[in-house]
């Protein structure tokens, strides 16, 4: 008998027009809510009918989550702004082009005319045998089929792997890390918690049923970008099957501030994450410590890129990710003109 | 409250997954509730307690014995503290998570998991060579004992027998941590196949579906049960009336006289120091 998979099934869709309005269907509804921004994560999951909540929480139409504005040195973007204003946005392209280069990298224009950037961050893994609606340990369950001998897991993780081996599909995540963004979060009990973008994700060994720290009931509201990063020297690079409409398979972001101008001058200060490879993105704070007061050339890159893959563990299918990581944080580093690519 | 949960394999079977987790609730629910009925007929009720003329008597009969009695070895405390870690980092790294306290907790669980192995087989073979190895255990010839222990908590003026070594509670509830224990021990070794560990290559068919479903609702049996019955347990170490056996496990000691108030002497023999027994 066919599956039907393109009916969505029955729910009650709410459409609040303030944060404590949302909230207060969320707490009413409990583990049945859904929250739904864009509805690119969510519509799979309910036309697979792997998700079945009584209640969807659609926060489109609450106007103190959208938009790009001042805020102290740097910008606040609310929760439900596309991916297409972030691009769009003169001061994001002047500051924060790593934004920019990142949230352009996301899919296709259709989709980020839909996508917003706090469903971007919060979206949950592509893993397919997660999706496929499996009791894996990430659905609840005691298995990873993901790592198994005969699992397809070309796209999983090579590090932090535990248990599960799924990977963060987000591409403005690692960029967001770089430029050391505040994600902000109303609680489910009214409360706003800032939380660092390098702690908003969460890999497996924490919680497995996971992505991000938002528990039941709470809201990422807006991310704010500091005016630390702003102006650095960025670096995003994400590397994919094809050119449009597809998840990163490694990508990597870097921010870095020079302390002279010329060819050659010792890093000053650096930021450095990593996506596709681990179930969240990492930060690896490590490279960044070994690489601040070298100088940027080909050794710096290379030292580096040998540091960024250590405690890989490849699975069946993905050991291509280990060089492909090295030489991508090679090119972070050194910069993509002069170096050599090794596998 | 659901009992099991239930998933669906890739052949779209219903597959057992683990314990539902509302049973911890309840096993700490019904801890809790034991600890304050117990606290409260304690207070309230009219048990007795053996008349101190009996012991006095006894004393003065059995003077010879050594002021301090040894109860419990160095090995067989370090023992004891030793599982009681591994016991305590097992049950927070499984639930604390579960409660929603967040942390890195299976390396921490499956190395206590081993401290916590290797403690029992140490005892295994402490208990079978060096220890009276049935003085822990149960059988029909404790029926007197449990009737006399009943019928004091119950306000009767019972002299009845005495225990050996061991009191009867200490011996019940040493078999249920042995099968509580040896649940979790086994079902958890097999487990450990299936995360990554230095030990072991990955393997997560070494059974089937439907076997690992029932390994892991055996291990969350075995583990939701403990929790109840460390509850208890941390409770009694506590309770006034029975500090004298905690402290024994601290100082491996008990005095003459606890020796002779708790203990029969025929059932659990203490030989009188070589000076005295000349």
């Amino acid at each position: 008998m066919a599956v039907i998979r393109d009916v969505m099934p029955a729910f009650e869709l709410f459409q609040p027009a303030s944060i404590e309005d949302a909230q207060a269907v969320l707490d009413r509804y409990g583990a049945d809510a859904w929250v739904l921004a864009g509805g690119l994560d969510s519509f799979d999951w309910l036309k697979d009918r792997i998700k079945r909540p009584r209640a969807l929480v659609d926060l489109t139409g609450i106007p103190e989550l959208k938009g790009i504005r001042p805020w102290e040195d740097g910008l606040e973007i609310g929760a439900t702004t596309t991916l297409t204003e972030v691009v769009g946005h003169p001061v994001v392209r002047e500051r924060y082009a790593i934004l920019l280069e990142a949230a352009e990298a996301a899919a296709s224009p259709q989709i980020r005319n839909q996508g917003t950037i706090g469903g971007n961050v919060s979206q949950d893994t592509r893993c397919w045998y997660y999706r496929a609606g499996w009791a894996c340990y990430r659905a609840g369950g005691n298995i990873c089929y993901a790592d198994t001998p005969e699992s397809i897991n070309r796209e999983h993780a090579v590090l932090e792997a535990d248990r599960c081996v799924a990977v963060t599909p987000s591409d403005t995540a690692p960029a967001l890390i770089v430029l050391d963004a505040q994600m902000v979060i109303r609680t489910a009990a009214g409360r706003e918690r800032i939380v660092a973008a390098e702690d908003y994700f969460v890999g497996p060994a924490t919680d497995i049923t996971r992505m991000t720290v938002l528990r039941p009931g709470d809201l990422l509201t807006a991310i704010r970008l500091p005016g630390t990063w702003a102006g650095a020297r960025f670096y995003f690079e994400k590397v994919r099957d094809r050119k449009v409409w597809d998840f990163a398979l490694v990508s990597v972001a870097s921010a870095m501030v020079m302390a002279g101008s010329g060819a050659g001058s010792p890093i000053e200060r650096v930021r450095l994450a990593v996506g596709g490879v681990a179930a969240r993105p990492l930060r690896l704070s490590a490279v960044e410590e070994l690489v601040r007061g070298r100088p940027r050339n080909e050794a710096t890159a290379v030292v580096a890129g040998n540091l960024a893959i250590e405690g890989t563990q490849p699975l069946r299918f993905n050991g291509y990710k280990v060089p492909l990581l090295r030489n991508l944080v090679k090119r972070a580093i050194r910069g993509v003109e002069a170096t050599t690519w090794t596998s | 409250m659901d009992f099991l949960t239930w998933g669906r394999s890739p052949w779209d079977q219903p597959i057992l997954t683990h314990l539902s987790w509302d049973l911890l609730w309840a096993s700490l629910f019904a801890g809790v509730v034991f600890l304050v009925a117990h606290a409260s007929y304690m207070v309230l009720s009219a048990h007795r307690k053996r008349h101190s003329a009996e012991t006095d008597a006894m004393e003065a009969a059995l003077g010879h014995l050594p002021e301090r009695i040894t109860r419990h070895s160095l090995a067989a405390r370090l023992f004891h503290w030793v599982m009681a870690a591994a016991m305590f980092t097992l049950l927070f790294t499984a639930f604390l998570p579960i409660a929603g306290v967040r942390f890195a907790w299976v390396t921490w669980h499956w190395a206590a998991g081993l401290v916590l192995t290797g403690s029992i087989l140490f005892h295994i073979l402490h208990a079978t060579v060096w220890l009276d190895f049935w003085s822990i255990w149960v059988g029909p010839s404790d029926l007197p004992e449990l009737k006399a222990e009943v019928l004091r908590e119950l306000g009767h003026d019972v002299p009845g027998p005495k225990s050996g070594k061991y009191p009867l509670g200490n011996r019940l509830y040493h078999l249920a941590i042995v099968a509580a224990g040896l649940s979790v021990v086994a079902t958890g070794l097999f487990m450990m196949v299936r995360v990554r560990t230095p030990f072991f290559t990955r393997n997560p068919y070494l059974f089937s579906d439907g076997t690992w479903g029932v390994t892991y609702v055996l291990h969350g049996m075995a583990g939701v049960g403990l929790v109840g019955l460390v509850i208890a347990h941390v409770y009694f170490a506590v309770r006034p009336e029975k500090w004298w056996i905690t402290k024994s496990m601290i100082l491996g000691w008990i005095t003459r006289r606890q020796y002779l108030e708790h203990h029969d002497p025929d059932r659990w023999t203490v030989k009188s120091p070589p000076d005295v027994a000349k």
